[in-house]
């Protein structure tokens, strides 16, 4: 029978997850304001204006309203997440990676 | 996420396909894993108006609906049970692995992606303490954090933990120290980036001799047993104390990185170079030793000797071809280092660095065009960040540089057999004391 070695667990130590919870959901988009988020990575700005052009035509009631990130997505952005909790009913955001 | 969670707006996230198993493993350990997601085909870069309204009005490649429901659904769909439960949850690591034979160790270490996929040395309980006996610092004390991208959590580490990486690596136990600082610098050698990133080491000082590292002929290459280990011990240490390494999940560089084998790792040579030495140029003295950390390396630049009639324009075109958001650190072989000195009376680095920041430039409209830029530097530049900010006020064919002056670096290493050198684009991260660690 072969010998049985001791041998180190190579990883390190992650840290306790903390629960997050989801914001309750609409009941409908019908004249909410929908803020389109551009996260500025790889033409995601290009996407999200298709998307704002398919609300356009098949939901128009929805307002749609399209911002740019402040800064380099890698950057928290307080100051557009406040404006998005002030006027905004729900967000889409992209591109992410 | 904290659109969702610490604003309270329903928020739906837009990613690319080949992304799902990175966001939802991102989602889970950041206490969402029910946060609304849509996926849209890989890849949104490049494509045409006309083409991003197809994966509008198309299928989400991932759930097979169409993108448009999952994104409405995801902003109206009443939570249930499952959304509402509460995700926290504990997780810890064991010191030691169930005991087993050695071939059977060898195959689960393989397995659980805690190797670079070559053979390595099995982390005992008796190698791990003649490793120990090479620090004055408890095996349980904590080291540092590192995380391979910035969307997951930092995860620890202890000396012991470290011990174990570098006794897998090969690592000789008088090369600790040098280990254990890099460990500290918290910058990984395992970057999920995309792009597919290395990371270089270099170290300076008297451990150098003290450890027989190479910093003359072939010091980058696989030819010293000191630069082999601790480079390997780098890249082990980066994947398996940050969380993972694992492709598609904690990494994602597209076409992989032969750098990061051992992570470019060499000493300085110091003793044949004509200036300053790295370290010392951070703030260490000579007489210290000190181990500095780039990461990000990827593109490299090359060529022989520094000609008399063009080298101006030779050194030019090098740092031009560089892609501007990876940033030049000049690798010189001592030849070349005295080269430039007598070409361009570069008799300090700082003189060279100067001449490199004034003469890498390119016409605005080509810096601003390059992808990286768009993503990482132009987004910076309309939040009024400088020096970018005022870069946006040029002209399109008003020349501009392409790095900031901090951001430009020079080592010498080599062993003069011949004046060839080159330019790594790396991000220099910090120098580290590792002195602090023996």
């Amino acid at each position: 029978m072969s010998e049985k070695l001791t041998v180190y667990n190579p990883t390190g130590y992650p840290p306790k997850v903390k629960h997050r919870p989801l914001a309750p959901r609409l009941d409908t988009l019908d004249g909410k304001t929908v803020y389109l988020v551009d996260a500025r990575f790889d033409d995601a700005e290009i996407l999200l204006r298709q998307m704002e052009a398919w609300f356009n035509e098949h939901l128009p009631s929805v307002k749609t309203r399209f911002v740019q990130m402040s800064s380099v997505y890698t950057q928290d952005d307080p100051k557009t997440w406040e404006e998005i909790r002030a006027n905004g009913d729900a967000a889409i955001i992209g591109v992410g990676h | 996420m904290t659109i969702d969670a610490t604003y309270g707006v329903p928020t739906v996230a837009l990613h690319t396909n080949v992304f799902r198993h990175v966001v939802r493993s991102v989602m889970r350990v950041n206490g969402m894993p029910r946060a609304r997601v849509a996926y849209v085909p890989q890849p949104v870069m490049g494509k045409t108006p006309e083409q991003l309204r197809a994966y509008v009005d198309g299928i989400d490649p991932v759930s097979g609906r169409p993108v448009m429901q999952e994104v409405i659904e995801g902003l109206t769909k009443r939570l249930d049970e499952e959304d509402l439960k509460d995700s926290s949850f504990e997780r810890s690591t064991p010191l030691l692995v169930e005991p087993d034979t050695e071939e059977n160790l060898h195959n689960l270490f393989l397995e659980n992606n805690w190797t670079d996929k070559l053979p390595i040395i099995l982390p005992t309980e008796e190698r791990v303490a003649a490793m120990l006996a090479h620090t004055s610092h408890a095996p349980d004390e904590v080291v540092g954090h590192m995380r391979p991208t910035g969307f997951r959590e930092y995860w620890e580490y202890t000396v012991e933990k470290v011990a174990a990486n570098a006794v897998m690596a090969g690592a000789r136990p008088e090369y600790f120290p040098v280990i254990l600082a890099i460990a500290a610098s918290g910058a990984s050698a395992r970057g999920s980036t995309t792009s597919s990133a290395a990371a270089m080491a270099v170290v300076n000082g008297p451990i150098r001799h003290e450890i027989n590292m190479n910093c003359g002929t072939g010091a980058l290459g696989p030819y010293n047993h000191a630069n082999a280990t601790i480079g390997r011990a780098y890249g082990l240490l980066s994947q398996n104390l940050q969380g993972g390494s694992v492709p598609g999940l904690t990494y994602m560089g597209s076409q992989g990185n032969n750098y990061a084998y051992n992570s470019i790792t060499y000493a300085e040579n110091e003793e044949r170079s004509p200036w300053e030495p790295f370290h010392v140029q951070h703030g260490f003295k000579a007489n210290e030793s000190a181990v500095s950390l780039f990461t990000g390396c990827r593109s490299t630049a090359f060529t022989l000797g520094v000609r008399e009639k063009h080298w101006r324009e030779h050194v030019r075109h090098l740092l031009q071809g560089m892609d501007p958001h990876s940033d030049p650190t000049f690798v010189l072989d001592p030849i070349t280092a005295r080269q430039f000195i007598d070409r361009g009376g570069f008799d300090t680095k700082e003189k060279l660095i100067q001449w490199a920041y004034e003469n890498a430039q390119l016409p605005a409209s080509e810096y601003w065009d390059y992808q990286l830029i768009q993503n990482y530097i132009y987004p910076r530049a309309t939040y009024g960040d400088e020096p970018w900010a005022s870069m946006l006020k040029a002209a399109p064919d008003e020349l501009i540089p392409m790095y900031r002056l901090d951001d430009i670096h020079v080592v010498v290493v080599g062993g003069e057999t011949n004046g060839y050198w080159r330019i790594m684009g790396c991000n220099y991260q910090k120098t580290v004391s590792v002195d602090a660690w023996r």
